[in-house]
């Protein structure tokens, strides 16, 4: 069957990609791109594993499909760093060691950064409520909430 | 599923005709927060599906008649944004953010929390006492629904071939005016609700309600408006008489099921009991303003 053509801006790329009409963007991102930083966890819009910004808002990419995506901006963890600067958010996650297994931490590193662009002094019910669609099975909710407060609190000290 | 087609019209009436033209089982593409999860569950097949977010009528929320016009498929976060819409119905904004989590906010939408046909959907119980219209257009055009008569049961709607849910009006509010919804869950965010409450309430110069409205998620089929419950309320201060009475009315009203998620005995009393909270804090808003 015929595939569709879509052209978007992936972390700034003009980029370009054919797609089954039912394929979502996650695996477009996976699959047809190479950018397998984003992860399937549930592939429902449970866990935010998979969580883009698509037009400046945080989804599932999951639950986009590819099709979508024509015409639109769509950031990926795999645009976080720039070059061989990561993001405060990325060196704070490493520096408290806050992730065990890694598969939650992009969607948690794409969704925390949403939150600081948005809210740079979240009280940690704040985060926590933001957070609440980034599932870790590794328990490790602490450690992360941690890490996004006290970058919030590094970023606004700059 | 394998030969579905994907269409994303930029025009009311292009959807329209895409709808109305096509053979098979279409569906209507909003936030995809319901859809998605279907395709890929196999659960419906679609021989088309019409995506209708390039629709700018159905991305904008716009003042009309001293209410508001919300598109169809405006994201549940764009709500929360808008100042003047959360100012004047904070009840409809807050039991749309009640859906999911943030990254389901960014897309799920309130014509497709309505359409969807849930009788747990949250936003619904907010629209049904906020007398919101809802606009649809299909292939005779257009038209103005009570939100009421969008629903006829679980996952079902009166919706013709080809017809479309345009927007949800919610009309000009007199002074003294606030509405709120409160549903039960067993955790703290993230589920679906047990009971929703949906209480919108207009007082007079002296505090004294002069117009009610109740309605009741996920105790019945679809969203029940509840009068015996409202008038309870009518001409009273919402003393706890009244809102014992009220709270009585609401639960007497229920035509639950047993599920998982709670039994029908749990859930005619937690209606009374959410009716009473929510009726609380609108009146506490219908004061403020």
């Amino acid at each position: 069957m015929a595939k569709i053509h879509v052209t978007a801006t992936v972390n700034g790329d003009e980029v370009e990609f054919l797609c089954d009409p039912q394929q979502t963007l996650l695996d477009v991102l996976r699959d047809e791109m190479g950018l397998t930083g984003s992860k399937e966890g549930c592939g429902s819009g449970d866990c935010g594993a998979c969580s883009v910004m698509l037009d400046g808002r945080l989804v599932c990419a999951c639950l986009v499909l590819g099709a979508e995506v024509g015409g639109r901006a769509v950031e990926t963890i795999e645009g976080m760093a720039k070059g061989e600067q990561l993001h405060p958010l990325q060196d704070k996650f490493l520096d408290l060691a806050a992730l065990q297994c890694g598969i939650c931490t992009p969607g948690v590193l794409i969704a925390a950064k949403a939150l600081l662009e948005k809210n740079p002094d979240p009280s940690e019910t704040e985060a926590r409520f933001w957070l609440a669609g980034n599932l870790c099975r590794c328990t490790g909710y602490d450690k992360i909430i941690r890490a996004v407060l006290e970058t919030a609190s590094d970023m606004r000290a700059k | 599923m394998d030969d579905m087609r994907y269409e994303a019209p930029e025009t009311i009436d292009a959807a329209v005709a895409l709808l109305a033209g096509a053979g098979g089982d279409v569906r209507v593409l909003a936030g995809g927060t319901d859809i998605l999860v279907q395709l890929r569950a196999e659960m419906i097949e679609p021989a088309l599906l019409v995506d209708v977010k390039r629709i700018p009528e159905m991305m904008s929320i716009t003042a009309e008649d001293g209410g508001f016009r919300i598109g169809a498929a405006v994201p549940g976060a764009e709500l929360g944004e808008h100042q003047a819409l959360k100012k004047a119905w904070p009840g409809v904004v807050e039991a749309t953010e009640l859906i999911g989590s943030t990254q389901i906010q960014g897309r799920a939408s309130i014509g497709g929390n309505l359409c969807n046909g849930s009788p747990a959907a949250d936003s619904v119980p907010a629209l049904f006492v906020a007398q919101a219209m809802v606009g649809v257009a299909g292939p005779k055009g257009r038209r103005e629904v009570p939100v009421a008569e969008i629903v006829t049961g679980p996952g079902k709607t009166s919706l013709a071939k080809g017809e479309i849910v345009v927007s949800i009006f919610l009309p000009a509010r007199p002074e003294h005016s606030g509405d709120a919804y409160l549903r039960f869950i067993p955790r703290t965010e993230l589920d679906i609700a047990v009971v929703g409450a949906g209480i919108d309430l207009t007082l007079d110069e002296g505090g004294v309600c002069v117009d009610a409205r109740v309605a009741l998620g996920a105790v019945a089929p679809t969203v029940l408006m509840v009068p015996e419950a409202a008038e309870a309320l009518v001409g009273t201060k919402l003393d706890d008489a009244a809102l014992d009475k009220m709270a009585q009315a609401a639960s007497a009203a229920c035509r639950p099921i047993d599920d998982k998620r709670g039994t029908k005995e749990f859930r005619i009393k937690v209606a009374g009991v959410m009716a009473r909270r929510a009726a609380r804090i609108a009146y506490k808003r219908a004061g403020q303003n």
